[in-house]
């Protein structure tokens, strides 16, 4: 890494180059330029830092108006400041704001230790802008004032698009997450979402969860119903039973249309034989039911085979699904309208 | 290319002619009436089948839409606001528009503007030099152009008839800098706003 000569380049022989400056001019190339003698009263100040403390500062001490937050010694004068300094300050009047800056002592002034620091605003720039109203001639050509506003606005606009981008994704995910997973007609769970579920709750006895009922339902005369009133009273027959059985199941229990008009539930335990059978012969009540389309009688029941996986059983989702099929076709030869609970 | 492009095109047919003529044009370019993401990338040629089916459905030569399309764009307030930050005053813009695509990737890296270069060709006349990835950027910049000289209040002449090769020209002719009062701008916008859309 090179260092750079803190005095910067001179041309080599040259005699001691001076510069004199005016404060316009010095207003002109350092907007917020503040000029102190000795004993740190404003001397001169720059038109934007004019604007931001008021022209009435002037030959009033510094302090009345800025709050020395970051410099070596005590106080902001030559005695604590060596060359160079990187400074920070807070207006005494606006405390949100702070600017930083260098502060150097002025070699060769007409009176010695007087000091020039140049200020510039730093992260809060967005907001001294808004608050004191500053435009484009408050800043010098070589600040990147302008191009760290235009490049906020800039991001916020990109950002903003991205959010939205994001938001939009992540509807059309859900809703084609719930397409995937559900029933158009009756809007109950599918087969794939059933077979997630059931999955889950195989795994969760296996360590240890509580025991829980597979039931199989299998609607009864449905195929007449369709056959004698047409696929719309089916419809109907259908989107009432999945209204029956979310209505009879708890919250956590599972529900979901398999197929034409099969059902499966698995009721959330503890559970056992008797109450299985309770609820399937109050279900079974309750869709034996006229369901009425245009005015005509819809009358459905239901077959239902039911397992119950209990602790320790060593659950096997397949073996289950196998137990409550066999289950349900015995319902079916028995007569129908009725359950039968396979026997662990 | 970013969607952001195809995007616009889309906000001008429908902000500018209706919803009705985008769907047209979405139609007939076999596009998504839903339109464009402007995050997301897209193949140019979508931009090319757009640009066809437009000139096809508002039946006006494709240079006339182009320009418009930069007319449009510069005159939604973010992108207007964006422009601004280029200076205080009409010339300062100019000077402004070879920075313009650099100022562009640092908003967006991959948005793909156009290199642009600004010649000074004699007292108030410039010539801007285009050279984009597809032909057609040249219309824009010239639209875009003549709506901040009323955006700065500049009384300016501009024509876009120029082309060698891949780069095309734009010729501007300062006439009046202070010709109307410019239209109001802050550097800051106040707190709490917040814009949704880049065009």
């Amino acid at each position: 890494m090179t260092l750079l000569d803190p005095k910067g380049p001179v041309l080599p022989g040259a005699p001691e180059l001076q510069l004199t400056l005016t404060p316009a001019v010095l207003g002109r190339l350092m907007p917020l330029f503040l000029w102190l003698d000795r004993r740190g009263r404003i001397q001169a100040m720059g038109p934007t830092l004019a604007k931001i403390v008021g022209s009435e500062a002037l030959g009033t001490s510094y302090a009345r108006h800025f709050t020395l937050r970051r410099a070596r010694g005590r106080d902001l004068g030559p005695e604590s400041l060596a060359d160079g300094r990187h400074i920070a300050v807070t207006l005494v009047r606006h405390p949100g704001f702070n600017l930083r800056g260098t502060a150097v002592e002025l070699p060769g002034a007409a009176q010695p230790g007087a000091l020039l620091v140049n200020l510039s605003f730093g992260i809060h720039l967005s907001e001294a802008v808004r608050f004191f109203g500053l435009t484009e001639q408050d800043f010098a050509a070589s600040e990147l004032a302008i191009e760290f506003l235009f490049l906020a606005e800039a991001k916020t606009a990109v950002l903003n698009e991205l959010q939205a981008l994001t938001r939009r994704l992540e509807e059309a995910r859900r809703e084609a997450e719930s397409e995937a997973l559900s029933d158009p007609l009756t809007g109950l769970p599918n087969r794939r979402a059933f077979d997630a579920a059931l999955d889950r709750a195989v795994k969760l006895l296996a360590r240890g969860g509580r025991s829980f009922a597979l039931l199989h339902l299998d609607l009864d005369f449905f195929k007449q119903v369709n056959d004698n009133l047409g696929h719309a009273a089916g419809d109907t027959v259908l989107i009432r039973v999945a209204q029956v059985l979310a209505e009879e199941t708890r919250r956590g229990d599972m529900v979901a249309r398999v197929g034409g008009d099969e059902f499966m539930l698995i009721l959330r335990g503890p559970i056992d034989e008797r109450r299985v059978a309770a609820f399937a012969e109050r279900l079974i009540a309750r869709l034996e039911e006229p369901i009425f389309y245009d005015g005509r009688p819809c009358c459905v029941s239901a077959s239902i085979g039911a397992v119950i996986g209990a602790d320790g059983a060593g659950a096997v989702a397949d073996r289950m699904l196998a137990d409550a099929d066999s289950a349900l076709y015995r319902s079916k030869r028995a007569g129908r309208g009725r359950c039968t609970v396979c026997a662990e | 290319m970013l969607g952001v492009v195809n995007k616009s095109i889309q906000s001008f047919l429908s902000s500018h002619y209706g919803g009705h003529v985008w769907r047209e044009v979405a139609e007939r370019s076999n596009v998504d009436p839903a339109g464009f993401e402007a995050m997301l990338s897209y193949d140019d040629r979508l931009t090319e089948a757009l640009l066809d089916a437009a000139e096809a459905v508002l039946e006006t030569p494709r240079a006339m839409i182009l320009e418009d399309i930069g007319a449009w764009l510069a005159m939604t307030e973010p992108m207007r606001r964006l422009l601004r930050f280029g200076g205080a005053d009409y010339w300062d813009f100019l000077f402004s528009l070879d920075e313009l695509p650099g100022r562009g990737l640092m908003a967006l890296p991959g948005l793909g503007l156009p290199e642009l270069m600004l010649a000074t060709e004699a007292q108030g006349r410039f010539t801007l030099s285009v050279k984009g990835a597809m032909p057609g950027w040249g219309a824009v910049m010239a639209g875009l152009m003549r709506a901040m000289a009323d955006d700065y209040g500049a009384l300016v002449l501009i024509d876009a008839s120029g082309r060698s090769g891949p780069v095309e020209r734009v010729s501007v002719t300062l006439l009046d800098m202070a010709f109307a009062e410019a239209r109001h701008f802050d550097l800051a916008l106040p707190a709490g706003v917040l814009r949704h859309d880049l065009a």
